[in-house]
Order: structure tokens, then C-alpha cells, then sequence
């Protein structure tokens, strides 16, 4: 039994993973533009290439300029919205608050584009602009939301409620007591929602489509070169993309490790001094 | 959380350096300064790799206008885009039969050829075309016509001269065909013998029943995947675009290209245009007449890897190129093709239908499968009913 499950679990990483290893693998091909399926040699030529093409680098540019500008203000509305909504007193009130802060997550993204276009359309028409890079970010930070809420609400109803009081109560002013006690709690929650706000805004191409104006995100660029050929710029790209993410990834979580760590050591040593 | 702030801000700040400074090189031009939004296909400009001219750095260098340069997929993509609003352009690409239909529509601004010198260099050919007849709303960037790609060492070369092959049973399996409806329609057309413009909806059924013939014997229908299928050798036979032949045919020895000449076959043109609302429409007109300069048309076309439509940067381009007729076919054949016009709703309606039809395979599938999952869920409610009685029976 043990070694079928283990099979399944080396089956189910393979079907994960090979996708995203065959991608780098060929990023690496030396073969001049035209292959897809055999590899030829090892060379760099397509970083080089890709590091010297303006186009790119500038959906590139106008990505992350919108991923991180999302992230961050998403994050800061979300986790102030998660704790409103944690601190309604109501109970149906907050029920419904819930559903409605969840309700873009469930829409399909093609109808959120097609309605936040037609807004933007009309709302930038009485004002005389265009839709662009304010519009994505709009609508990215918008799509964001609900998945911050959700990943920083648990933090805050596994916190003990009282700690707060209690802190206010040793003499703490309510922002004091919020940043001092409530904030470093939920932390790894914020953390959690901000990276999986950064990574849904950098890969979302139905609704930036339609939202995006004459800005391009890289989304849309890869997806406008099929009528030529996709360029293997684009495996080294997703190349560096995939280690950078992967890199944010390990660093987040050997210092989450880290203060468990930690925490565990003082709290040992608490009940030592306890004894 | 300092480290990641810190991270991230790294990220940025390389991705500031990799991005040039626009060329400030500003000249007395009237426009300088202006930037005008320039909607094209992908992969379809001179973009400076290999040593080779960065056209739209040159345009901003030679007359100080900013090029906003982003790509589309498709026509339809970008009709709609250019109608949903929200986006304001000075310069689209739009092929023949969509320059057709966005004149129509009342959707393209005249050009005033005072400020399109160049457009002297466009061969008398190309000029006053069958979807703009006055040559008053676009001027040709590229065209190219519709050939079969086929694998040597398994199709003989006669056999590619007529659009049969695709139908031909010994290749079941190893045909590609277009993935879109005005492509895969004109093959069958062209097989009938019938006008790719026709109105007439006998003519387009009867197209369809001939590609819904043909469905079992195609591999996939695929796009710019023809190029790795054909390359290793997945499939054998396949029409595309003549002008991305070059990179195919020259990498792989095994690879042939023919234009059909028995039946005649697509001549199709990508153009430039200004739309209706453009409030550069000057500077998007210095930059038309900048990509007529026959040294950037041959620039941009040995990029492309299409043909231009002026003599004097055919002139420019390697001998190897313009004497091979993949890229410059004879006029007996040119004569033999024929360009696609915008068709009215009530057959785009059609045809759309009809693509449905030839892709699902029918009807007849969705029907049993919709069958199979319904006997699978009553299977299952059966089951876990039962299984719920059984328990209550043993509580009992």
C-alpha cells in the first residue's frame, strides 16, 4: 500500500511539475527559433535576446508596476476589511458582508471584465480620459480583495478576541494596541494574501483584456503572438518569473519558520522559569 | 517583511534598467513630443534583435514622436476592442476584409496622402484594392498568400498542387487545418470552386459538409502549432501562410512548400489605417509614410518574413528571397487568387454556425455525452439512496 501511494504522490508532482521543467529545459535550447520539440544544444542566447527586447520588458514593466501596486493596495484595504468585518456585531450583517465581498471571486472573471469595462468606458468618457494603466489597477485591486479578506479572517478568529482588550487595558492607546499586539498576530495571513494577490494580478489576462485600454500586460502580449509564433523569449522569461517567485516563496517561508521558531524557544523557556 | 519589500523593490529597479530610455532626440518636426498609440499584429515589426533595425526607436529618432507600439491576435480581437471603446488608437493593422468592414461601419478616418509621400513606392498592383476601391482608408504593409506545407519523405510534391490532398485518406491523421472559420472555409471554397465572398448560403453549407467530410481525417486544428507538428514530423501535411514558410522549410530539409495552382488559392494583404477619433492623425500619418520608406519596409519584411508590396525594398531584400516564389509567386498565380471582402451580418451569422457545427462534429457527441453523465448521476443517487436505507434498515 505504502509504495502505490508513494507512486501516486510521484505521479501527481510529475503532472504538476513537468510542464513548468520541459519549459525551462527549453528555454535553454540553442536551436534558431524554430523548435519547439527537439533540443539542440545548450545556449542563452534567448535571456540575452529577451534582456534586449524593449517590447517585452516593457509589458514586463507595466506587469509588475500593476501586480505591485495591487498587491499593496489590496492588502491594506483587505486586512482593514477582514477586521471590520471580524468586529460586526451583528451577526446577519456579517454574513452578508461576507457573501458580498466573496461574490467577485465567484463570477466568472469574464463578466467582471465586460462590466468594469463598460464602467470605465462610461466613467472615463464623462471625465475625458482613457482606460489604461489606473483602470487595471482598479480592476486588479478589485479581483484581489476577496482573496486577502480570506486568507487574513482566519488569523484573526484563531487570535484570542481578549488579547486586545488586554492590551488596551495595560495602558495601550487602540492604534498602539492594534499594531503592537493584533497586527503582529495576523501577519502571516497578510502575508499569504498579499502573495496571492501579486501572483493572481500578474498572470490575469480575461480581465485585464478587456480593462487595459492601449497599455499591454504581458499577458496579453504572449497571447497576441499566435498568429506568428510564441518566441522562445517567452520560456526564458517564465524561466526568470517561476525562480523569482519560487525564491520569494522560500524566503517567506524560512523566516515564518523561523519566528515559530522562535516563539517555541521562548515560550519553553517561559514555562522553565515557570518551574 | 523588510527583506521582501526589499526584494521586490530589487525587481522593480532591474526591470526599470532593462527598459531603454525612450530616444529624447528630438527634432523641429510639428508632432514631436506627441506619442501615438500603434495597435498591430504580434511578432510584426523590426524590433532590433540580431543587430537588425529597432523601427519603432527609428521612428521616435527621426521625427520625435512617442510610438505607444501594442500587438493583437486576431482581427476580431481587434474590431472589438477598437468598438467595445475605452481604447483610443492612431494606427491599426487591420487585414482586407476587415479593412472592408471597418469602412463600412464608418469606422476609419480618411487619409490625406499630402502626408504620405512615400505611399509613391506602393507597385501600382496593390493600390485601389477590390476591399478599399478608392485607396482612400489603407495602405498595404504586407501581403502573402495561403500554401500547403507538406513532409517530403511521405507526400510526393504533385500530389500538394491541388487543395485534394487534404482530403486524401492515405494522410488520415496527419492533416492540419486552420483554426479559423474564413481560412478553413476558403480551402473548401477554393476545392469547390466557389468565390470566397459568395452570399449565397447553399454555397457555404455546402463548404461546411465538405469540411465536416473532411473532420476525421484532421489531426487538429492549430494555428502557429503547425510549425513543431510539421518540424517532428506529428503531421505530414498542412496549409498556412506562405510567408512563414522561410523559417520552416529552411530548417528542416524534409519540409516542402507549394502554392496550390489548380484551384487558386487566398491573397491576402495586412494594411495600415487610421481609426475614425484619432487625435493624432498627423503624427499617425508620419508614421505610416515612415514604414512606406522602402529601407524600413525591408527591414520590417525580412523580419515578418512576408512580402512587401513596393518594388524598390523588394529591391533591398536578399536575391535569395525575392527569386524564391514562396515569397514572391509568379503573377500567373496571383492571378489565379483572390482576396477576402467583408461579408454581410447575416452570413458572418452563418458561418459562425457552421464553424460550430464542423468543430463540435455535430450534435450528435454533446447528445451522448450529456446521456453518459446523466446515467452517471442516477447511478449515482441509486448508490448512495441505497446505501442510506441499508444503514437505516441496520439501525433498526
Amino acid at each position: 500500500m505504502k509504495t502505490v501511494s508513494r507512486i501516486y504522490m510521484v505521479l501527481i508532482f510529475l503532472f504538476l511539475y513537468a510542464p513548468i521543467f520541459v519549459l525551462i529545459l527549453f528555454s535553454f535550447n540553442d536551436s534558431s527559433a524554430m523548435s519547439r520539440s527537439v533540443f539542440s544544444g545548450f545556449s542563452l542566447r534567448w535571456y540575452s535576446r529577451l534582456f534586449q527586447d524593449r517590447l517585452i520588458m516593457e509589458a514586463l514593466g507595466n506587469t509588475l508596476v500593476i501586480a505591485v501596486v495591487a498587491a499593496a493596495v489590496s492588502t491594506v484595504l483587505g486586512t482593514a476589511g477582514a477586521i471590520g468585518i471580524g468586529s460586526l456585531k451583528n451577526k446577519w450583517m456579517r454574513r452578508v458582508t461576507m457573501n458580498v465581498t466573496n461574490l467577485p471571486m465567484v463570477n466568472p472573471e469574464i463578466v467582471t471584465g465586460v462590466s468594469m469595462m463598460l464602467l470605465f468606458v462610461i466613467s472615463t468618457r464623462a471625465v475625458g480620459a482613457n482606460l489604461g494603466m489606473g483602470s487595471l489597477i482598479i480592476a486588479h485591486i478589485t479581483f484581489c480583495l476577496p482573496y486577502v479578506i480570506m486568507s487574513v479572517r482566519p488569523k484573526l478568529m484563531q487570535m484570542d478576541p481578549h488579547l486586545y482588550e488586554a492590551a488596551q487595558d495595560l495602558g495601550c492607546a487602540p492604534t498602539s494596541a492594534f499594531f503592537k499586539v493584533v497586527l503582529p498576530q495576523i501577519t502571516p495571513g497578510i502575508i499569504t494574501g498579499a502573495i496571492m494577490a501579486f501572483t493572481l494580478s500578474i498572470d490575469d489576462f480575461v480581465i485585464s483584456y478587456f480593462t487595459s485600454g492601449t497599455t499591454q500586460t504581458l499577458p496579453i502580449f504572449i497571447y497576441s503572438m499566435t498568429r506568428k509564433r510564441i518566441s522562445p523569449e517567452i520560456n526564458a522569461l517564465s524561466t526568470v518569473l517561476f525562480a523569482a517567485i519560487l525564491v520569494l516563496l522560500i524566503v517567506v517561508n524560512a523566516r515564518q519558520s523561523v519566528i515559530t521558531d522562535k516563539a517555541a524557544r521562548l515560550q519553553s523557556e517561559a514555562e522553565e522559569a515557570e518551574a | 517583511m523588510k527583506r521582501m519589500i526589499a526584494a521586490l523593490l530589487s525587481v522593480l529597479t532591474l526591470c526599470g534598467m532593462m527598459v531603454p530610455a525612450f530616444a529624447a532626440d528630438k527634432k523641429s518636426t510639428p508632432n514631436a513630443g506627441v506619442t501615438i498609440n500603434v495597435y498591430n499584429w504580434g511578432e510584426y515589426i523590426s524590433d532590433g534583435s540580431d543587430g537588425t533595425m529597432d523601427a519603432n526607436a527609428e521612428f521616435t529618432k527621426r521625427t520625435g514622436i512617442r510610438v505607444n507600439y501594442t500587438t493583437f491576435d486576431t482581427n476580431e480581437s481587434m474590431y472589438s476592442k477598437l468598438s467595445g471603446g475605452g481604447a483610443e488608437y492612431d494606427v491599426i493593422f487591420p487585414s482586407d476584409y476587415m479593412v472592408n468592414k471597418l469602412m463600412k461601419q464608418g469606422m476609419l478616418e480618411k487619409l490625406d496622402f499630402n502626408n504620405i509621400p512615400n505611399f509613391q513606392y506602393i507597385d501600382k498592383q496593390y493600390r485601389n484594392p477590390k476591399y478599399d476601391p478608392d485607396n482612400a482608408y489603407s495602405v498595404p504593409y504586407t501581403w502573402g498568400v495561403v500554401g500547403i506545407f507538406y513532409n517530403k519523405k511521405y507526400v510526393k510534391p504533385e500530389e500538394t498542387e491541388s487543395w485534394d490532398i487534404l482530403w486524401n485518406k492515405k494522410y488520415a491523421g496527419k492533416i492540419l487545418m486552420f483554426d479559423n472559420p474564413r481560412d478553413a472555409f476558403g480551402i473548401a471554397q477554393k476545392r469547390l470552386g466557389i468565390s470566397y465572398n459568395t452570399t449565397d448560403t447553399n454555397d457555404w453549407e455546402a463548404a461546411a459538409a465538405l469540411l465536416k467530410e473532411q473532420k476525421p481525417l484532421v489531426q487538429a486544428y492549430v494555428m502557429d502549432q503547425i510549425f513543431d507538428k510539421m518540424d517532428s514530423g506529428e503531421a505530414w501535411v498542412a496549409p498556412y501562410y506562405a510567408g512563414d514558410a522561410a523559417t520552416l522549410v529552411g530548417k528542416n530539409k524534409n519540409i516542402g512548400f507549394t502554392i496550390p495552382t489548380k484551384q487558386g488559392t487566398n491573397f491576402f494583404v495586412d494594411t495600415m489605417c487610421i481609426p475614425k477619433g484619432s487625435k493624432h492623425k498627423a503624427a499617425a500619418e508620419a508614421y505610416i509614410n515612415f514604414l512606406c520608406d522602402p529601407k524600413v519596409s525591408a527591414a520590417n519584411l525580412s523580419y515578418i518574413g512576408y512580402s512587401t508590396p513596393e518594388t524598390a525594398a523588394k529591391k533591398l531584400l536578399p536575391e535569395e528571397v525575392t527569386s524564391n516564389p514562396i515569397y514572391y509567386p509568379p503573377q500567373s498565380i496571383l492571378d489565379k487568387s483572390e482576396v477576402f471582402t467583408d461579408l454581410p451580418d447575416s452570413t458572418n451569422t452563418l458561418i459562425d454556425g457552421l464553424w460550430a457545427e464542423v468543430k463540435m462534429g455535430g450534435a450528435g457527441d454533446t447528445t451522448t455525452l450529456i446521456a453518459v453523465l446523466c446515467a452517471f448521476l442516477v447511478l449515482y443517487i441509486g448508490i448512495v439512496i441505497y446505501k442510506k436505507r441499508k444503514r437505516k434498515k441496520e439501525m433498526e
